[in-house]
C-alpha cells in the first residue's frame, strides 16, 4: 500500500513539476497583449474569435471588453485600446477628436448583423414594410387585418430593453419612438422563437442566425424598405449587399493600418476560420 | 488557557515594563480575565446568531445608499407614474405602478390557486392519510419545493402557457394568469408543510373531546382541528405569498413582461422581480435607470419583510395559545 501511495505521489509531483515548467516556459516568451474594447453586441463574437486565435498563437493574448461602441471609440481616441469594436460608423466629431490627438482611425468591416422578422408559419402574411413594423411595435396597429392579414389580434414580441438588438430595432425600425406598453418583452431569443412557434398570431424579431436555425417552425417575413418597394428576404446575400433594410455592419477601428499582432488578429477574423465563426455565432460574413 | 498564557509569557522580553505587566497578569487578572474570555465567547456567539439580522441591515443600507441619489435628481415623484420606459430615445420614464400591480396581480392569482391545494393537502396528510401514504407523499412535496425555478419556468413556457391558451381560447398563453398558476404550484409545498405542522400541533384532547361528543371525523376536522390551527395556516399562506412575490425566473418566462397597469388576469404583466432581473445586468452603472431599479428592490424588500413579520406575529400568537 505504502509503496503504491509513494509512487502515486511521486508521479503527481513530477506531473506538477512538468506543468510548472511548461507554465514558466510559456511565461519566459514574450507575450503580446492585444486589447479589444467596444460594442456589447460584438463581445460574444470577438471573444469567440479571440479564443480560436489564441489556440494557434500562443504568444498573443487578446483581451476583450464591452461597454458599448461609444466607450470603445473613446478608448481608441485616448489610446487605451488597440482595437475598437463598433456596431456603428465613427462620427465626424469623434474622427476630428482622434486626429487632434494624432490618431487616425482606420475602419475594417468584420461582419454584418441582420435582424429577421418572424411569425408563425400558419400566419398568411408574407411581408411587411418598415413603416408597418413601426406601427405594430408602437401600438398603432393591433390587428393583422391592418397589414393585409385576417382580423386577428397581433401579439408583438420583443427582446428585453437590456439587449443591443432592442436598441437597434428601436433606432432603425421604430425611428427612435418608444415601444408600445403592450409589447411583450421576452428574456431570451429562444423564448421569442418558442412563443412564435406556439402562438399563431404573434410576431417577433431575432438575429437572422437564430431565425434560420429555427427552420420551418417559424416563417421569416420579407421586409420592404418603403411602401412601394420590393420585399427582401434576409438572406446572406441581401444583408451583404445592403438590400435588406434591418441590417448593420460591424466594424473594427484601429489607429492607422493594423500592424504586427493586431494585423494577425484582424486577418484571422477576416479569414475563412474567422468568417466561419461569424456564421456560427449568428451573424453574416463579409467575405 | 493556561498553556496559551504561559506560552505568551515566555516570548516576552524581560524588560521592566513587561515584568510589571507579567506581575499584573499573574496577580490581578485571574478573575477578570475569565470574565473577559467568557464575554469574548459570548459576543462571538451573539454575532454568529445575529448574522442574518446584520445582513438584512446591511442589505437595507446598501439598497438605500444606491437608491438615494434618485431622490435629488429625477425626484421620487417620477416613480409615481404608469409608464415604465427605461430605455428610450424620447424620454426615459420610471413609473413603477405597472410593476407593482403586476406583482400584486400575479401574487393574488398564485395565492388563490395555492391555498386550496396547500391547505386541503395538509389536512389530508395530517388527519386522514395513513402513515404509509404520508411517507410516500411527503418526499414528492419536498421534491417539488426543490425544483429550480428556471426549470419550472421552462415547463411553464412550453407546457402550461399553451395549455392556458387552449383552455381559455386566448391568442397567447403569456399572461398574468399563467404566471400565477405556475407560482401557485411553487407555493404549494411551503403552504402545505407549514399548515401540516400547525394541524399536527393541535392538542389531541380537542379532537378526542369532539369525537366523544358524537362528532364524526369530517366534523372534527373542519369544525375543531382546522379552526384551532387557523393562525398557523394563515401564517403558512403568508409565507407562501412571500415566496411567490419574490420569485423571479419562472415568472419572467411566462408573464410576457409587458409593463402595463392592469388587473385583468389574461393581460401580460411585468413583475418587480422580473424587471430587476432583466434590466440590472446591462444597466449603465450609476444612471437614473440603475437607481430606479434599486427603488424597485426597496419596495420589494419592504413588501416581503412586512409579509414575514405579519406571518411571524400570527405564528407567535398561535404558539402562545398552545
Amino acid at each position: 500500500m505504502r509503496n503504491v501511495t509513494t509512487r502515486t505521489l511521486t508521479a503527481i509531483s513530477i506531473g506538477l513539476l512538468g506543468m510548472l515548467a511548461a507554465c514558466s516556459g510559456k511565461k519566459g516568451n514574450e507575450v503580446t497583449v492585444v486589447t479589444v474594447k467596444g460594442s456589447d453586441t460584438m463581445v460574444h463574437l470577438v471573444s469567440m474569435w479571440a479564443e480560436a486565435f489564441m489556440k494557434n498563437h500562443r504568444d498573443v493574448e487578446i483581451s476583450t471588453t464591452g461597454g458599448g461602441s461609444g466607450t470603445g471609440i473613446a478608448a481608441l481616441i485616448n489610446g487605451t485600446t488597440d482595437i475598437c469594436a463598433s456596431s456603428r460608423d465613427i462620427k465626424d466629431t469623434e474622427r476630428a477628436q482622434a486626429e487632434q490627438k494624432g490618431i487616425t482611425p482606420v475602419e475594417t468591416m468584420v461582419a454584418r448583423d441582420g435582424i429577421a422578422i418572424v411569425v408563425n408559419p400558419r400566419n398568411p402574411v408574407q411581408e411587411l414594410s418598415l413603416d408597418q413594423l413601426r406601427k405594430i411595435y408602437t401600438g398603432v396597429y393591433t390587428r393583422w387585418s391592418q397589414v393585409g392579414g385576417p382580423n386577428e389580434p397581433i401579439t408583438a414580441l420583443s427582446r428585453e430593453s437590456s439587449s443591443g438588438t432592442y436598441v437597434f430595432f428601436q433606432e432603425h425600425v421604430l425611428n427612435k419612438e418608444d415601444f408600445a406598453q403592450t409589447v411583450r418583452l421576452m428574456p431570451a431569443t429562444s423564448a421569442i422563437i418558442q412563443s412564435v412557434v406556439l402562438d399563431r398570431w404573434s410576431i417577433g424579431y431575432v438575429g437572422i442566425g437564430y431565425a434560420h436555425e429555427a427552420g420551418p417552425q417559424v416563417k421569416i417575413l420579407g421586409v420592404k424598405a418603403t411602401e412601394a418597394g420590393l420585399a427582401v428576404m434576409p438572406t446572406e446575400a441581401a444583408v451583404h449587399s445592403g438590400e435588406y433594410s434591418i441590417a448593420r455592419p460591424l466594424f473594427f477601428y484601429t489607429d492607422g493600418d493594423p500592424t504586427g499582432a493586431v494585423k494577425q488578429f484582424v486577418d484571422f477574423c477576416l479569414g475563412p476560420d474567422g468568417q466561419r465563426i461569424v456564421r456560427e455565432t449568428g451573424y453574416v460574413p463579409v467575405q | 488557557m493556561d498553556k496559551e498564557s504561559s506560552g505568551k509569557q515566555d516570548t516576552f522580553p524581560s524588560s521592566d515594563i513587561e515584568t510589571n505587566r507579567f506581575v499584573a497578569q499573574e496577580i490581578v487578572m485571574p478573575r477578570p480575565r475569565t470574565k473577559w474570555t467568557e464575554r469574548c465567547v459570548e459576543v462571538t456567539l451573539v454575532v454568529a446568531a445575529s448574522t442574518s439580522i446584520i445582513l438584512v441591515g446591511l442589505i437595507f443600507l446598501f439598497l438605500f445608499r444606491e437608491a438615494a441619489p434618485f431622490v435629488q435628481h429625477p425626484g421620487l415623484s417620477s416613480l409615481m407614474g404608469d409608464r415604465w420606459i427605461p430605455v428610450s430615445f424620447q424620454k426615459e420614464q420610471f413609473g413603477i405602478y405597472p410593476l407593482v400591480t403586476g406583482s400584486i396581480l400575479v401574487t393574488a392569482i398564485a395565492t388563490v390557486v395555492a391555498v386550496p391545494f396547500g391547505v386541503i393537502g395538509a389536512v389530508y396528510l395530517s388527519e386522514v392519510a395513513r402513515p404509509a401514504e404520508t411517507e410516500t407523499l411527503k418526499p414528492f412535496i419536498e421534491l417539488l419545493a426543490g425544483i429550480p425555478s428556471v426549470v419550472i419556468g421552462f415547463f411553464g413556457l412550453v407546457v402550461l402557457a399553451p395549455f392556458v391558451k387552449a383552455a381559455f381560447g386566448l391568442e397567447t398563453g403569456l399572461n398574468a394568469f399563467t404566471g400565477g398558476l405556475l407560482l401557485g404550484l411553487m407555493a404549494i409545498p411551503t403552504i402545505m408543510s407549514v399548515s401540516e405542522d400547525a394541524l399536527r400541533s393541535v392538542p389531541a384532547s380537542y379532537k378526542q373531546a369532539s369525537l366523544a361528543l358524537g362528532g364524526n371525523q369530517i366534523q372534527t376536522i373542519w369544525r375543531i382541528t382546522v379552526p384551532a390551527a387557523l393562525p398557523g395556516i394563515v401564517a403558512a399562506v403568508m409565507l407562501g405569498m412571500g415566496r411567490v412575490i419574490g420569485e423571479t425566473m419562472a415568472v419572467m418566462m411566462v408573464t410576457g413582461n409587458a409593463a402595463q397597469t392592469t388587473f385583468k388576469p389574461f393581460e401580460s404583466v411585468r413583475t418587480m422581480t422580473a424587471t430587476i432581473a432583466a434590466e440590472m445586468g446591462e444597466v449603465p452603472f450609476g444612471s437614473d435607470h440603475y437607481r430606479a431599479l434599486f427603488w424597485v428592490g426597496i419596495i420589494l424588500l419592504v413588501a416581503t419583510f412586512l409579509l414575514n413579520i405579519v406571518a411571524q406575529r400570527v405564528l407567535k400568537r398561535y404558539s402562545v395559545r398552545q
